[in-house]
């Protein structure tokens, strides 16, 4: 188990460094940062240059890259265009999207695996039929059109909630926004465990489980479920940061000031330093996202552990 | 305000049953002391908040609270009116001796004095403060030691400027500009208290200036409270508590609040409402025109476009472009076809001419067709117009004139739309000079002065003539109204310019842009400033 952590840290390392370099290299394709910040007329050239020499975008791009990294490990994520330190940027939308991301999660684990369970057992009755209908339904309609429907009519044709999320955004605020965030994950986890589930309710051990005359529950939760749950812990677990970096939309609809809003800020503004920063951390999220999802594996199934 | 209690004790109700959130106040501010406050859709600024530095709307926006200048803009009018200034005397149109009002303050105390102004503006044009609006202060005699346009600054203070007294200080221009005071209602000559420069990064979280409002609390990229100063001595008191400043993502999750009564003011209805808002809001939506105009203008360091004849392809071009559908189809009348290259705002005194433009502005086919066949055709065949794709849904107008163009010329081809990702390179390449042919060119005026609408944009070399452009007549039309000291007579001689502007067709006007608005019924006396600003001071609260 130890070797095995050290070999999937290893993993992380040229992972981390590739795809930083692509992200840095893609926002420098784009152009001179610097052209942009004068509103519809010319930066004076003075202005511009001097400009230039602060955010270091004169120099090579090799050697904006390499300084850039040796800041990163010091904890120097550099300066957005507006003055602000971009590790403020992070302080302020990370607690947000993490707060954004865990009630989603929550929605999937809750919501998707009883519906998954609920359904599997009861494979081609009513209650399966209509589930999986509205799976379908959810899957196929896109998620603007979720969050701008449910913010039309929960905000303000009925006014039960607000329809956008105050600055300070607390975990009742982000109840329907997470909803929307999770929806179509939420359908794909109920559809996972649900066939999932069905399939193994026929495998040997489950029988054998059931002839032992153990209880229904126990039958379920500790031998289909467990052995049932892996594939949608994989989803849920790459899951997490796919939803931390695409939050993008809903957290637009509902007025969220998360990664999603500082990433497209920096995007449009073509700000290298913040666009980067946060990709870096979304990065590590990912690779940590990952391991972890590996590490249950090895929880959920002994003889993964070994391999 | 009823609809929002209850939405947020069902908030609360549901929050309590996850994991008890705070739902405490939640800061819209019903009812405080001091008179209601009322909410205001933001957009975060592009720039730290410094006067000099602020060259955006939603900058501008606090600015225009917290600072008071020499002159002020009229709301209504725009018309530049004394504020902080007792008198600005010149003889020559390049000497002024500027004598400051006595008995105000800056909102931490400080008095307002002729250093206040001289310290600001010498920080403004400094080029080691990277102001973005340093160019403002070129008029000014030793501009080129401040602000060198290479090379490092061999002096930190402006010698055009010079403190007389307490109360009075001198401005010296490089040239004769007989409009400079009027220029001087622009927040880049904002007066700045010594708290800016003893301790800038404490400032910047919470600016101080002179204005009917201070700013209570600043939270970077979320909101801005500012209430109502109540020892401010100018004549424009707030009629309201204050007013909190949000910050929305999207302009339609802003206009989703209104409705829902979350919000009493937004600034900008988004383009998809356009249609709805006359029946959500009814006399409650504000469409007034604002110092904005929308042209092309042309690459004339690219010889096609700039040989002998061209511009009778460009003033055809102009005549293929159907203005009045376009601007009621895909506006819905939020924009009003041009017929000068100025702005509505500044009134005929001011120098606005309808019609000026003429029959080039007109929409005739036959005749466009005509035209750019006498030119000698499109060069290369094909016009490629390019915008920004990123904002302000630029694809959708540009697209419908690119129609309009191609069904005037019966060629399915004749125009095309070449859109860039961001507005960053889009700026860029604008700068590189590698457009392909006409492309967007949005002006907002900075203050409502005819000058402001020509010189920047098509005098040689001058800071925003993208295309460069060249003319001698037209420089020295603009050089002889800059010199000129009265009024009509130099407003004339800007509009002789800008006929030379239209004898070329340097740029073709698009239409003028109109400033909307929508609020809540807690408001009265809402109005957009020619800025496009709301004047907040003047809203009531009920």
């Amino acid at each position: 188990m130890g070797r095995y952590v050290v070999r999937r840290l290893l993993q992380m390392v040229p992972v981390f460094f590739g795809s930083t370099l692509l992200i840095f290299l893609m926002v420098n394709v784009m152009g001179d940062p610097v052209a942009g910040l004068c509103g519809e007329r010319q930066c004076d050239p003075a202005t511009a240059d001097q400009l230039r020499r602060e955010f270091g975008l004169d120099k090579p791009l090799w050697q904006q890259y390499a300084t850039y990294m040796g800041n990163v490990f010091t904890g120097d994520f550099g300066t957005a265009f507006n003055g602000q330190q971009v590790t403020e940027l992070m302080a302020t939308a990370f607690p947000v999207t993490i707060r954004l991301t865990a009630v989603a999660v929550l929605f999937e684990v809750v919501v998707g695996i009883t519906l998954g369970v609920l359904t599997g057992l009861r494979r081609g009755r009513p209650v399966d039929t209509t589930v999986l209908l509205l799976t379908l339904v959810v899957i196929s309609v896109p998620t603007f059109v979720t969050g701008l429907l449910l913010q039309l009519l929960l905000g303000v044709k009925w006014g039960w909630v607000r329809p956008s999320v105050p600055p300070d955004a607390g975990f009742g605020e982000l109840i329907v926004p997470g909803l929307v965030l999770a929806s179509v994950s939420l359908a794909y986890v109920t559809r996972l465990t649900r066939t999932s589930l069905a399939e193994n309710k026929r495998s040997d051990y489950v029988r054998t489980a059931v002839a032992k005359g153990l209880p229904r529950r126990r039958v379920v939760t500790r031998h289909l479920l467990r052995n049932s749950l892996i594939p949608v812990v994989t989803f849920i677990g790459t899951d997490i940061g796919a939803l931390m970096g695409g939050a993008i939309v809903t957290e637009r609809i509902f007025n969220i000031h998360g990664v999603g809003y500082q990433l497209y800020q920096g995007i449009l503004r073509q700000n290298t330093q913040t666009v980067v920063g946060f990709v870096t951390v979304l990065v590590l999220v990912f690779l940590v996202a990952n391991l972890v999802v590996d590490l249950l594996y090895a929880v959920l199934d002994p003889r993964i552990r070994y391999a | 305000m009823r609809a929002v209690t209850r939405a947020r004790g069902a908030a609360c109700a549901v929050a309590a049953a996850l994991a008890a959130a705070g739902c405490g106040g939640g800061g819209s501010g019903s009812g405080a002391a001091g008179g209601a406050v009322l909410s205001s859709s933001w957009g975060d600024p592009q720039n730290p908040l410094e006067p000099a530095n602020t060259n955006e709307v939603q900058g501008g926006k606090v600015l225009d609270m917290i600072f008071r200048g020499l002159k002020k803009y009229d709301p209504r009018t725009g018309k530049a009116t004394d504020m902080l200034a007792e008198s600005i005397d010149t003889k020559d149109s390049r000497n002024f001796t500027i004598r400051v009002k006595r008995g105000w303050t800056f909102s931490d105390g400080e008095k307002v004095t002729a250093r206040s102004f001289v310290d600001a503006w010498n920080y403004g044009a400094s080029l080691k403060h990277n102001q973005k609006n340093a160019y403002f202060f070129g008029y000014v005699d030793g501009y080129d030691k401040v602000h060198p346009s290479s090379g490092t600054q061999t002096a930190d203070t402006l010698s055009g400027l010079k403190v007389v007294d307490d109360h009075t200080f001198t401005v010296r221009l490089r040239q004769t500009f007989s409009g400079f005071p009027d220029t001087l209602g622009y927040a880049a000559f904002a007066p700045l208290p010594r708290a800016f420069f003893t301790d800038h990064a404490a400032w910047l979280r919470k600016p101080v200036g002179n204005g009917p409002y201070t700013v209570e609390s600043y939270m970077r990229g979320s909101q801005m409270s500012l209430r109502k100063w109540d020892g401010y001595p100018g004549p424009d008191k707030a009629r309201n508590g204050g007013v909190d400043l949000k910050v929305y993502t999207d302009s339609n999750t802003a206009y989703t609040d209104l409705l829902a009564g979350n919000l009493d003011l937004v600034d900008d209805v988004p383009a998809a409402q356009l249609k709805n808002v006359r029946s959500d809001l009814g006399d409650r939506y504000i469409n007034t025109p604002a110092g904005i105009i929308q042209t092309f203008a042309f690459p004339y360091y690219d010889k096609a476009w700039n040989k002998p004849g061209a511009e009778k392809v460009r003033t055809g071009l102009s005549m293929a472009i159907n203005r009045k559908q376009i601007t009621e189809t895909i506006f819905d009348r939020t924009r009003t076809p041009a017929t000068d290259w100025t702005s509505p705002v500044l009134g005929a005194d001011g120098g606005y001419k309808p019609g000026l433009c003429g029959g080039a502005c007109d929409y005739d086919p036959a005749r466009a067709k005509k035209l750019i066949k006498e030119g000698g055709g499109i060069p290369g065949g094909q016009v490629r117009i390019t915008y920004n794709a990123d904002t302000g849904s630029h694809k959708e107008w540009v697209d419908a004139v690119c129609n309009s163009i191609n069904n005037a010329l019966g060629d399915s081809k004749a125009c095309v739309g070449n859109p860039v990702g961001t507005f960053a390179d889009f700026r860029n390449r604008i700068g590189r000079h590698r457009m392909p042919g006409p492309f967007r060119a949005g002006w907002q005026m900075d203050y409502p002065l005819i000058q402001n609408f020509l010189q920047p944009l098509y005098y040689t070399d001058a800071s925003s003539n993208d295309g460069k452009w060249s003319n001698k007549d037209f420089d020295r039309l603009v050089d002889q109204a800059n010199a000129e000291t009265d009024q009509a007579r130099s407003v004339r001689l800007f509009q002789q310019a800008e006929e030379v502007v239209r004898d070329h067709m340097a740029a073709i006007p698009l239409w003028y842009q109109n400033g909307s608005a929508g609020y809540s019924e807690r408001l009265s006396d809402v109005a957009l400033s020619p800025f496009s600003v709301p004047v907040y001071n003047e809203i009531k609260v009920s």
